[in-house]
């Protein structure tokens, strides 16, 4: 019998649903009226971290290494003693997503954080670092590369670890776009060709993207996929290049979530948003477009969504695949799951407040 | 000694968080002693920078304070040093 374990972060808490053989068998809410707004759990040793961004106190790091039973702090990345600009001394704005290391390095953990800054630690989020290369990369210093979208300064939201050399590292970040490392953080190289920027006057600027979300399939490392501020775009040569795969018709184009098969490196989930300006579902119908020929064509996956009056965004983070289970969250609180890849939704919660993050978990 | 009151919100995150006194000196000096007698607190006033948060506020004799970017404000022997959150909504 399937157990999974969905973990929901919402602008209230962290709610955990416990689901087996497709029914919700128990629900657990941790962190009540706090901001959640990043949830990662660790494939190799089965942690829960979470970030609170509480709306006082400032963002704090909480992680649990018994699936919720007890809780600890850990130290936040700090800026201290760099500067966001000259004479501008740098702050913690938001962490946006953490990632493990490779499976050879245990202790291995990268953050990506608001205002642009990626964090390293070696000794297990006991300390972390700023990873200076990146920091001081050139066009970061630059207003018309690296820009707030949406917020006042850029996030890294992605961070994609090459599971055959833990040294080959992308990350997304909105916005200035996807940068790729060789050699373990030393080096960062723009990875944005045939990306499109509509919002500057040279759309295809080598920085200035805004990749809403980055994913690179498990099974075949050199294929990754991005929904993009501009369309949906595949990579097929380990980001040296970027194919614009949006739907041909118009549908899907713009939106935030993504997920892709860890295997089958042709299909790919997104949830279409109409246009920049609106943020609304096309239609007011709530909609999953899916690909299983690599973004040739794209159709709807969406039995059991609601089809009418339907105002739902889903945010970049609340979109997730795992173990069979899909699973997506709304700003407006309603939380929705599939076994069937989207063939037939089932609702497991119209009641919840914004949703920010998801993420799977298996059941200890 | 100046005296320190703080917002009952804090009191979820510590506890045993209680009206205390503290040393003569500068709101830096009175928060750097609040962290030694509750490890931790000084992340939730300030951020990493050293600022105190936007949406926490310091108040000497009922004024809040100048600075907030050094907290340079100086606290005397009869002062009471209130710790609250802004409000705001949400």
């Amino acid at each position: 019998m399937a157990v999974h374990q969905l973990l929901v972060g919402t602008s209230k808490g962290l709610v955990v649903y416990e689901l087996t053989d497709r029914q919700v068998t128990a629900v657990q809410v941790f962190f009540t009226g706090i901001p959640v707004s990043m949830i990662f759990v660790d494939e190799r040793n089965g942690t829960w971290w979470v970030s609170l961004a509480h709306r006082h106190w400032g963002e704090k790091l909480h992680y649990s290494t018994d699936q919720g039973k007890t809780w600890e702090v850990a130290d936040i990345p700090s800026y201290r003693g760099y500067e966001y600009r000259p004479g501008k001394p740098a702050s913690l704005r938001k962490i946006w997503v953490m990632q493990q290391g490779g499976t050879d390095r245990l202790n291995e953990l990268w953050v990506g954080t608001e205002p642009g800054g990626l964090f390293y630690s070696d000794d297990y989020g006991k300390s972390f670092r700023l990873n200076e290369a990146l920091w001081n990369h050139p066009s970061r210093l630059d207003d018309q590369q690296w820009f707030g979208t949406g917020k006042d300064y850029p996030f890294i939201h992605s961070i994609q670890v090459d599971p055959r050399d833990s040294n080959h590292i992308y990350i997304g970040i909105s916005s200035a776009g996807v940068f790729e490392t060789t050699d373990g953080g030393h080096h960062w190289i723009p990875r944005n060709r045939g990306l499109i920027a509509a919002y500057l006057p040279n759309e295809t600027t080598d920085v200035g993207h805004d990749p809403h979300h980055l994913l690179l399939c498990r099974q075949q490392p050199d294929v990754l996929w991005q929904q993009n501020h501009c369309g949906i775009f595949k990579s097929i040569d380990g980001a040296q290049s970027w194919i614009n795969v949006s739907g041909q018709s118009g549908w899907p184009v713009y939106g935030f979530a993504l997920a892709i098969d860890d295997s089958d490196p042709n299909r790919a989930w997104v949830v279409p948003a109409e246009s920049d300006l609106s943020r609304i579902p096309a239609g007011l119908s709530l909609q999953v477009a899916y690909t299983r020929d690599g973004g040739t064509t794209w159709h709807s996956v969406s039995q059991g969504l609601p089809e009418r009056h339907c105002f739902d965004l889903v945010l970049r983070q609340a979109l997730e695949r795992k173990n069979n289970l899909i699973a997506f969250g709304t700003n407006n609180g309603n939380l929705y799951c599939s076994f069937d890849d989207g063939g037939d939704w089932i609702t497991l919660s119209n009641n919840l407040s914004p949703v920010f993050v998801l993420a799977c978990s298996k059941k200890a | 000694m100046p005296r320190v009151k703080f917002t009952s919100a804090l009191k979820r995150f510590f506890p045993n968080l209680t009206e205390t006194t503290v040393p003569s000196g500068n709101i830096g000096e009175v928060l750097q002693k609040l962290e030694s007698d509750y490890p931790g607190i000084l992340h939730y006033l300030v951020d990493d920078a050293g600022v105190l948060r936007k949406h926490v506020n310091i108040f000497i004799r009922g004024e809040l304070i100048k600075d907030r970017q050094e907290l340079s404000d100086r606290v005397s022997e009869q002062d009471e040093i209130m710790i609250m959150q802004a409000l705001s909504g949400g």
